[in-house]
């Protein structure tokens, strides 16, 4: 059995019900990415995971307890979260922040160990933030803050680690090195990850595991290879494209078809694909 | 980081202490009993620090002993606890709204409690003690109206602002209307109580406001970890562990009971609430809530406001409440024009 599973739930924001009756499993020791279009329940599903967002219907399971039930602070010394959004404090500085992941191993009188500093120090080397450490968060390039929030997410020692859209405005190079962190991550440390994704193609070729949703619904999961199809992309995406081989590294690569292929000849269609 | 040392004891145990926060601790605290001394010894019957002091430890003379303990020492206790109460509301509402201007002068809890305070003086033409009560029940109301209006579904700085400045707004035109209801008498009487004042403050203030002090202070710094969590916005608090809804209900609840109880034993001081956080941050210079040194600076401003006031126009004839709207006053504006400089607002 899965560490981490959805089991029939559904999920509302107040009247507005996004997914019903969804079943999700992740495996363990995976890098799951969770894609889809817009509005598709990606996040909210992840929200679900995380213990953010209370199934109206079913359960989330974390070890076999309902997610809901457990300790809070025992949630967070087993499944970490990067959620989209986040704020720095004004003034902290890089080496306060990261620190403060430690949260969840720390009480009224276990304040601050050697083990939480060698922690944090050690997260923060495997994100490459080190030399930062006294710099001031504000100062920081969108990839460098990118990277301290996954170094305080990495200090909380989670087996298991969510990343809601963790490359979301940042540009391309940037992005590939948050992935590039996150397989390390996975392949190095033997950590479960799950991540939502916007871009396709980065998800085929990070993820050992995709879930495909579209409408609160699981349309296609298992490995990239065995379910990335041009008829996937276009029941998930309402998108119609040609599946090649990633010449670099041999997983799924959509190719959108040409604007006259999709639109029958006529070429004036406007609005944009994907978020049908 | 560089100010943080790491205290590990045997068996496990390890403190954090922040140097720089822990020496503006102590400080403003020295600073609050100094100044303390130097209160009770100002008035018509002026005494020396030293005699003060005496009088204190029980070795005074029956003239001294009457003055200090019966008279002044209350007072300046009132003080010190109001600004202490005033100081810790303002840095709680602050930091779960994100927002410097989340404090309780700008959301109407102060305009709130005089609402209270004014209806018992104009309506039932109360005592004193009704009218602290009075108070306590407009300040806890509004604050109950705020938290209906602003909470739903987390609080987001500017949400709670403009729901504040809304309520604010209602609460003062209401005001307005029992000044004009009164009569003369009960006018000048509500007047004064506006401005805040610790004039004839006695021992039956003090006790009340010591045991809320007594049951709330350490309640609101045993969650105080989980707040500085919480200061990275909800999610990521929620992903560190923290009951995010049930903290901010906790320290919400704490914050209106302190600045409704302190502004029913001492009126509606102006911005301590609002600058003591603030001053104590800058001093400390250290992200997070800084409440301890919020505590401290809040005292430690209420009662050099008071002697300021007595000092310069003689007992009883300036209420504390102005000299802290002035020194606020001022403060607040250079906040904001620094604050617009470093391009923040």
């Amino acid at each position: 059995m899965n560490r981490l599973s959805a089991e029939n739930v559904t999920l509302a924001y107040d009247q507005r019900v996004i997914a019903e009756q969804l079943s999700v499993e992740i495996p363990d020791n995976s890098f799951t990415v969770i894609v889809g279009p817009n509005a598709c329940g990606k996040s909210t599903l992840l929200r679900a995971l995380s213990r953010m967002l209370k199934p109206s219907a079913g359960r989330v399971l974390l070890d076999g307890q309902v997610i809901q039930s457990m300790p809070a602070k025992k949630v967070a010394r087993t499944l970490g979260l990067l959620p989209q959004s986040s704020i720095a404090p004004d003034g902290i500085t890089v080496g306060d922040l990261v620190a403060r992941g430690r949260y969840p191993h720390q009480g009224l009188l276990r304040q601050w160990s050697a083990e939480d500093e060698r922690v944090v120090r050690e997260s923060m080397a495997r994100t490459r933030v080190g030399e930062l450490a006294e710099r001031y968060v504000d100062e920081l390039s969108g990839g460098q803050r990118q990277r301290v929030w996954i170094a305080m997410a990495l200090a909380q020692q989670t087996p298991l680690l969510l990343l809601d859209e963790p490359t979301t405005y940042l540009d391309i190079q940037h992005q590939i090195d948050v992935l590039d962190l996150c397989a390390d991550l996975h392949e190095e440390q033997g950590r479960t990850l799950v991540a939502v994704l916007h871009d396709l193609n980065h998800a085929a070729r990070y993820a050992t595991h995709l879930v495909a949703l579209r409408e609160g619904r699981v349309i296609a999961q298992g490995a990239p290879k065995d379910i990335v199809t041009a008829g996937l992309v276009e029941e998930v995406f309402g998108l119609r494209c040609q599946v090649i081989d990633d010449p670099a590294t041999g997983t799924p690569l959509v190719v959108p078809a040409a604007r006259t292929a999709r639109t029958g000849g006529k070429g004036r269609q406007t609005g944009t694909a994907g978020t049908s | 980081m560089k100010s943080n040392r790491a205290v590990r004891l045997p068996g496990g145990l390890s403190f954090r202490l922040d140097v720089r926060a822990l020496t503006v601790v102590v400080g403003l605290l020295a600073a609050a009993l100094a100044a303390s001394v130097v209160l009770i010894g100002t008035g018509d019957f002026p005494m020396s620090a030293a005699d003060v002091l005496r009088t204190l430890a029980g070795e005074g003379n029956a003239g001294q002993e009457l003055i200090v303990n019966e008279l002044r020492l209350p007072r300046v206790l009132v003080g010190l606890l109001v600004g202490a109460s005033l100081g810790l509301g303002g840095a709680l509402f602050q930091s779960v709204s994100r927002n410097p201007l989340g404090s309780p002068d700008v959301l109407g809890l102060g305009q709130g409690a005089t609402a209270g305070a004014l209806t018992v003086i104009v309506v039932f033409s109360g005592t004193a003690g009704q009218v602290a009560l009075g108070a306590l029940a407009g300040g806890l109301l509004t604050g109950f109206v705020i938290y209906v209006l602003a909470w739903k579904r987390g609080v987001h700085g500017y949400r709670l602002v403009l729901v504040g400045i809304g309520v604010s707004a209602v609460v003062t035109a209401v005001n307005g209307y029992l000044l004009t209801k009164s009569d003369i008498v009960d006018a000048a009487r509500a007047v004064v109580w506006m401005t805040g004042s610790l004039s004839g403050r006695d021992w039956d203030q003090v006790w009340p406001l010591l045991a809320l002090c007594a049951v709330l202070v350490p309640l609101v710094l045993a969650h105080s970890g989980a707040l500085r969590m919480m200061e990275m916005g909800d999610d990521v608090a929620y992903a560190l562990g923290v009951r995010v809804e049930r903290v901010r209900l906790v320290l919400m609840l704490s914050a209106v009971l302190l600045t409704a109880s302190a502004t029913a034993a001492a009126g509606p001081v102006s911005f301590v609430a609002l600058t003591a956080p603030q001053l104590a941050r800058r001093l400390t210079r250290a992200p997070g809530p800084n409440l301890v040194a919020a505590v401290c600076m809040g005292a430690a401003l209420l009662v050099t406001a008071d002697w300021i006031s007595q000092r310069a126009f003689g007992a009883d004839q300036l209420p504390v409440g102005v000299v802290t709207g002035v020194l606020g006053g001022v403060y607040l504006l250079w906040l904001l024009v620094t604050e617009r400089r470093a391009g923040r607002i």
